[in-house]
């Protein structure tokens, strides 16, 4: 993607890990790119990634800043920003 | 800039509301501002554009997007990006809306609501769907222009309409291998439609830009995913086209079989739907007084009708004057391209025969087929089994189950979204009304 984002990077702290990604990206987007398939565990254990990417189906929800349940889809990366995955339920 | 600018717990008033800052709700706010009536539009998403405009950071906007984008700047219009709406309380004289910003409560006061709510994806559960890299057609492209890189993947689209060739073809320019379009409406429907474009040539010239740049990749028609397998992550799926079953490996599956209304803000205010949309007059006025409906959310149509309803309806609130005829032509003919469209790709009756006892249908409360099954009603089915009870509050899974048993949509209550506890709370706080919506009251809230 590195061509077509003019920004700068930013460093957030996935699950104790810092990734550098595009300031612009949405967190899910950055979670996808850093390769993370358990966005969430449902219920019964299973792990969820994001479906609609809107703000509807809320499987993208993750814990940003010690804010459970946010929308990854519909926040956008600030640098030093801390996001925990599968932390559900 | 974000509600919580608006000052914590604060009250704005305003002479209209528009909920949804897509082009139909970017119209309706840019024509009621520039007639100088206070605005106020939300949006839950932190840019407006809503999906269609969405468009990847650093890459240029449409023409027509950036159009309308620098219009809206200029009209007076205040957009709140990053709210929910989380419930609308019915006044004697004015709507209070109840919205949520990063966990901030905002109230916003006004005489009109213009509502502009869009449209999401209608899935349809298959086993297999709930594993991560399934997801839907107008999420992924929505991913992909959220700064996701899909380079390398192998990719499968399946599912039906005309929202499949754009993600297509975006796909095939981003460096992922694209395996496969799977329309699941069959070759005659799909042609049919394709030979109705002539009456709208901007659409056929458009269909046609898209097909050739994914023209490496297959398009079949009357093919669908019967189920997805693999363990923490999709590695694959298995495909029909009713006469051969066939196993493809893939990265990333998009399913979804077209767009249906956002109507559930229209029913929390006592709005008639009929079809799944809410019902509206010429002047996109709904049943309820001073309640308008734009774009998406009173029927599938596509940006260029939702620009022309919300501007209708800019120009209505608060106005007995004609509306410009060219405007009311232009919508007809749209509206007749939309109906054409809706026929065309309707699911196929097999795509009822898909989940398995245990395939999973609610995705919140992981509820499965079998445990719905028995079910006489959706409201039924909700009570027995929490299916539709989790955080999407059934907006996911409940017009597919409404598909597989021909259930009909339940009612729907507040909160529109889940909140927070002291979000809630502060619909309470404040026992009146703002004292005027008269223009002084503006001075605390507007620049």
């Amino acid at each position: 993607m590195g061509s077509r984002v003019v920004e700068r990077d930013l460093e957030i702290v996935v699950d104790d890990e810092r990734i550098r990604v595009a300031a612009g990206t949405t967190v899910a987007a950055a979670l996808f790119n850093h390769g993370v398939s358990a966005f969430r565990r449902s219920v019964s254990g299973e792990p969820r990634s994001p479906v609609c990417c809107m703000g509807v189906c809320f499987e993208c929800r993750v814990t940003i800043d010690s804010r459970p349940h946010v929308r990854a889809c519909l926040t956008t990366v600030v640098d030093g920003m801390h996001v925990q995955t599968a932390t559900e339920p | 800039m974000t509600a919580a600018n608006a000052g914590h717990g604060g009250v704005i008033a305003a002479d209209v509301v528009v909920i949804g800052a897509g082009p139909a709700g970017i119209a309706a706010a840019t024509a009621a501002a520039e007639r100088g009536l206070r605005v106020v539009v939300v949006d839950r998403c932190p840019e407006m554009g809503g999906q269609i405009w969405r468009h990847v950071r650093g890459a240029a906007v449409p023409q027509l997007a950036q159009r309308w984008i620098e219009r809206i700047g200029k009209s007076g219009a205040r957009v709140l990006t990053g709210t929910s709406v989380v419930d609308v309380g019915v006044g004697a004289e004015s709507f209070d809306i109840l919205t949520d910003s990063s966990g901030s409560a905002v109230r916003i006061c006004a005489a009109n609501l213009i509502l502009a709510t869009g449209a999401r994806e209608l899935f349809i559960p298959f086993e297999g769907w709930t594993l991560p890299g399934v997801m839907g057609i107008g999420g992924a492209q929505a991913l992909l222009k959220s700064g996701a890189s899909f380079s390398g993947k192998r990719v499968i689209i399946a599912g039906s309409g005309p929202l499949m060739l754009p993600v297509a073809a975006a796909f095939s320019g981003s460096g992922a291998r694209l395996v496969l379009v799977a329309e699941q409406a069959g070759f005659s429907s799909v042609a049919r439609f394709a030979a109705g474009l002539w009456k709208t040539p901007s659409m056929l010239a458009q269909a046609a830009r898209y097909r050739a740049r994914f023209m490496s990749s297959r398009y079949s028609t009357g093919t669908w995913v019967t189920a997805a397998r693999g363990s923490d992550h999709v590695e694959g799926v298995t495909i029909t086209n009713g006469r051969r079953t066939w196993d493809e490996a893939a990265d990333v599956v998009c399913t979804g079989y077209g767009l249906i209304p956002n109507v559930e803000l229209a029913q929390l205010l006592g709005c008639d739907t009929r079809d799944g949309a809410v019902v509206v007059d010429a002047r996109q006025q709904t049943t309820v007084a001073n309640v308008f409906a734009v774009g998406e959310a009173t029927g599938i149509g596509g940006a260029p009708l939702a620009l022309v309803e919300g501007e209708i309806a800019g120009l209505s609130v608060n106005s007995r004057q004609a509306l410009p005829s060219p405007l009311l032509q232009r919508r007809t003919a749209l509206e007749a391209a939309a109906l054409r469209m809706t026929d065309a790709f309707a699911p196929r009756a097999e795509l009822r025969a898909l989940p398995t006892a245990g395939t999973i249908v609610c995705r919140c409360e992981d509820v499965t087929y079998g445990a719905v099954q028995g079910a006489a009603c959706s409201r039924q089915a909700k009570l027995y089994t929490r299916a539709g009870m989790g955080p999407c509050q059934g907006r996911t899974c409940m017009p597919g189950l409404e598909f597989l048993f021909a259930w009909q949509p339940n009612t729907v209550r507040p909160p529109i979204e889940p909140a927070l506890v002291s979000t809630l709370s502060s619909e309470f706080a404040v026992t009146a009304p703002p004292a005027s919506l008269s223009p002084s009251h503006m001075g605390d809230t507007y620049q």
